[in-house]
């Protein structure tokens, strides 16, 4: 009993990090249609810059964990009007290599200019771990749930409150609809890169402490969140934050019950078989396939 | 002239000339290995060409079938004493079942799911290939034994090229007589518009299936030569990166081009060799060369380029 709860606890640590990764992709996804590969970059840059930040120029923490986001979302929003709003014209083939390019981009100037070491960052709560029964929680690890749980409800809270918000989902319902009622549609898949870059690099920040950072996270990152979003689906809000939860545990319970070494390939095997079972996600009512 | 230049069966006459010019240049052994590895790597990138440019289907999960080519020749030289060649002739039959098997079920998607789903597959393989250590090596690779091979009495290096060119010119033969068959025009159709080809009678999945199968079995071959050139295969040679790398030369060149798939190849076989000085920052410009390809010629390079050859011939008459 202790077994599972403790793989519960674990799982919904690194399924909290999935569900933000599933979100950001998912902002995204929606408004413009693009896949964005370099979302794991997005985690790999929050995590790695403000690490060095500290490590190397020791700034505070807050001051660190500041200029980090700023990078990561200056790098999102040149990602989008550098290269995918002068390439729109390009098929969705050709705008997810881009996004592959974008992350080769990311990955290779991290290794260059941050290095090839794994990053650590300081614990944002003086304790370490909590004791309940005989389950041990580390207190980061509460830390990353809630401060995820609090960056997707204020998201929710600002797609369906505010106006700038009603707008992404507005150009994500229809785009050409919402461009006919004024919607400046560059600016709003903009505000998404912007956005998605920060809940990356915020999401980063906060798993850094137990996960550790390395330049070469953000692929694997890429992956799974995608996974938590095709599992969840991407037509309802909470969708990708189910799925990114499921695809943690499914991942803790596998690398405790089966074999911890394939426990990457079981989110993969889950990716196919959500692909192969229910396509449109497990929540799935209505279709949002954009060809 | 003209004509004969738009038949389908020029690339291969001109890169077949192209291969025994080069060879009577004065080459440096290094220069030699890199003909030989862009030789390599072409014949995986007009695999690629034939199921992305012609099909239209992506798939991020070729170097499965590269690694599953070496590896063949690797394991079976080393655990079971097997001739390499032998053992390449044995692997391209078993990747076309294995690509048949894992095709008709994936290639049901499309678009995004498709790319990630091949993904996941190529993810798998190089995880099993980095974790059998004692089957594989595991992270560091293996070793392949074999005899140098002398052909015509050259030097084993001269041998590879001449190989390596062969495999390359047969390649690019069988893809052009393929393209100017039945199958090769199903398959266009399919790209320009899966629904118009299946309303014309065309079986859009299984059309699909055999690029899939052929562009398998010419990586998995691709893969073969590369172990028994390099004598060395690593899951790195195998991974998510070479996946992508494929796709990318293949994009960069020029979808539905074999030209093009040449000139990919090139680009990332010889542009690392001039990069050597910034060797920390390779991988940030290959990055950044496919993100300025993509916006600047989205059609890739050759297809770009023979654009820009009519426009210019076209104002100049």
């Amino acid at each position: 009993m202790v077994t599972i709860l403790q793989l519960i606890v674990s799982g919904l640590t690194v399924g909290a990090i999935y569900a933000l990764v599933a979100v950001g992709f998912t902002l995204i996804y929606r408004a413009s249609g693009i896949f964005n590969f370099a979302q794991g970059e997005f985690f790999m840059l929050g995590g790695m810059l403000a690490g060095i930040a500290m490590a190397s120029y020791g700034l505070s923490y807050p001051v660190a964990a500041l200029l980090a986001c700023v990078i990561t979302v200056i790098f999102g929003l040149a990602l989008f009007l550098l290269g995918i709003n002068p390439a729109r014209s390009a098929s969705p083939i050709q705008l997810l290599i881009l996004t592959i390019g974008a992350s080769l981009l990311a990955r290779g100037l991290a290794s260059a200019i941050l290095g090839k070491d794994f990053v650590r960052l300081p614990q944002l709560l003086p304790w370490d771990v909590w004791r309940i029964g005989g389950v041990v929680i580390q207190v980061q690890a509460v830390a990353i749930v809630a401060g995820a749980f609090l960056i997707v409800s204020a998201m929710g809270i600002f797609l369906s409150r505010a106006l700038t918000g009603k707008a992404i989902v507005a150009v994500a319902a229809n785009t050409v609809g919402a461009q006919l009622v004024g919607i400046n549609r560059v600016a709003v898949i903009s505000l998404c890169f912007a956005l998605s870059a920060l809940i990356g690099s915020l999401g980063g920040i906060l798993a850094t402490p137990i996960t550790l950072t390395s330049y070469d996270t953000g692929v694997m990152l890429a992956i799974k969140g995608f996974t938590g979003a095709m599992l969840g689906g991407v037509g309802k809000p909470y969708g990708p934050v189910i799925g990114g939860l499921l695809v943690g545990l499914l991942e803790a319970f596998g690398a405790g019950f089966l074999s911890s070494v394939y426990k990457d390939a079981l989110a993969l095997v889950v990716l196919l078989l959500v692909f192969a079972l229910f396509p449109q996600g497990i929540f799935a009512s209505r279709s949002v396939e954009r060809v | 002239m003209r004509n004969k230049l738009a038949s389908p069966y020029a690339p291969p006459v001109i890169i077949a000339a192209s291969i025994v010019l080069i060879s009577c240049l004065p080459l440096t052994n290094f220069q030699v290995r890199m003909a030989t590895l862009l030789f390599i790597f072409s014949t995986v990138v007009l695999g690629k060409n034939l199921l992305m440019g012609y099909a239209g289907q992506i798939s991020l999960g070729h170097g499965a079938f590269f690694g599953l080519g070496a590896y063949t020749v690797a394991i079976g030289a080393a655990r079971y004493g097997l001739s390499p060649w032998l053992l390449t002739a044995m692997s391209l039959p078993a990747a076309g079942v294995i690509a048949w098997i894992i095709g008709r079920p994936i290639l049901k998607l499309r678009g995004y799911h498709l790319a990630m789903a091949t993904l996941a597959f190529g993810s798998i393989f190089a995880m099993v290939l980095t974790n059998a250590v004692h089957i594989t090596g595991g992270p560091d690779g293996m070793a392949l034994d074999m005899a140098a091979v002398r052909l015509f009495g050259m030097t084993p290096r001269w041998s590879w090229y001449w190989i390596c060119g062969g495999v390359l010119v047969l390649a690019m033969y069988l893809l052009a007589s393929l393209l100017d068959s039945p199958t090769g025009r199903e398959m266009r159709a399919i790209h320009d518009s899966e629904i118009a080809a299946g309303v014309l009678g065309i079986d859009v999945a299984q059309a699909k299936l055999r690029a899939f199968v052929i562009s398998a079995v010419f990586t998995t071959l691709a893969g073969c030569c590369f172990v028994m050139f390099d004598r060395y295969i690593t899951p790195q040679s195998a991974g998510i990166l070479r996946s992508i790398e494929f796709v990318t030369m293949t994009v960069v060149g020029g979808l539905g081009s074999a030209i093009g798939s040449i000139i990919g190849a090139a680009i990332f076989v010889v542009l690392p060799q001039f990069l050597t000085v910034f060797h920390e920052y390779e991988q940030a410009i290959l990055g950044l060369i496919l993100v300025i390809i993509m916006v600047l010629l989205p059609k890739g390079i050759a297809p770009s380029l023979a654009g820009w050859l009519r426009s210019r011939r076209a104002s100049s008459c």
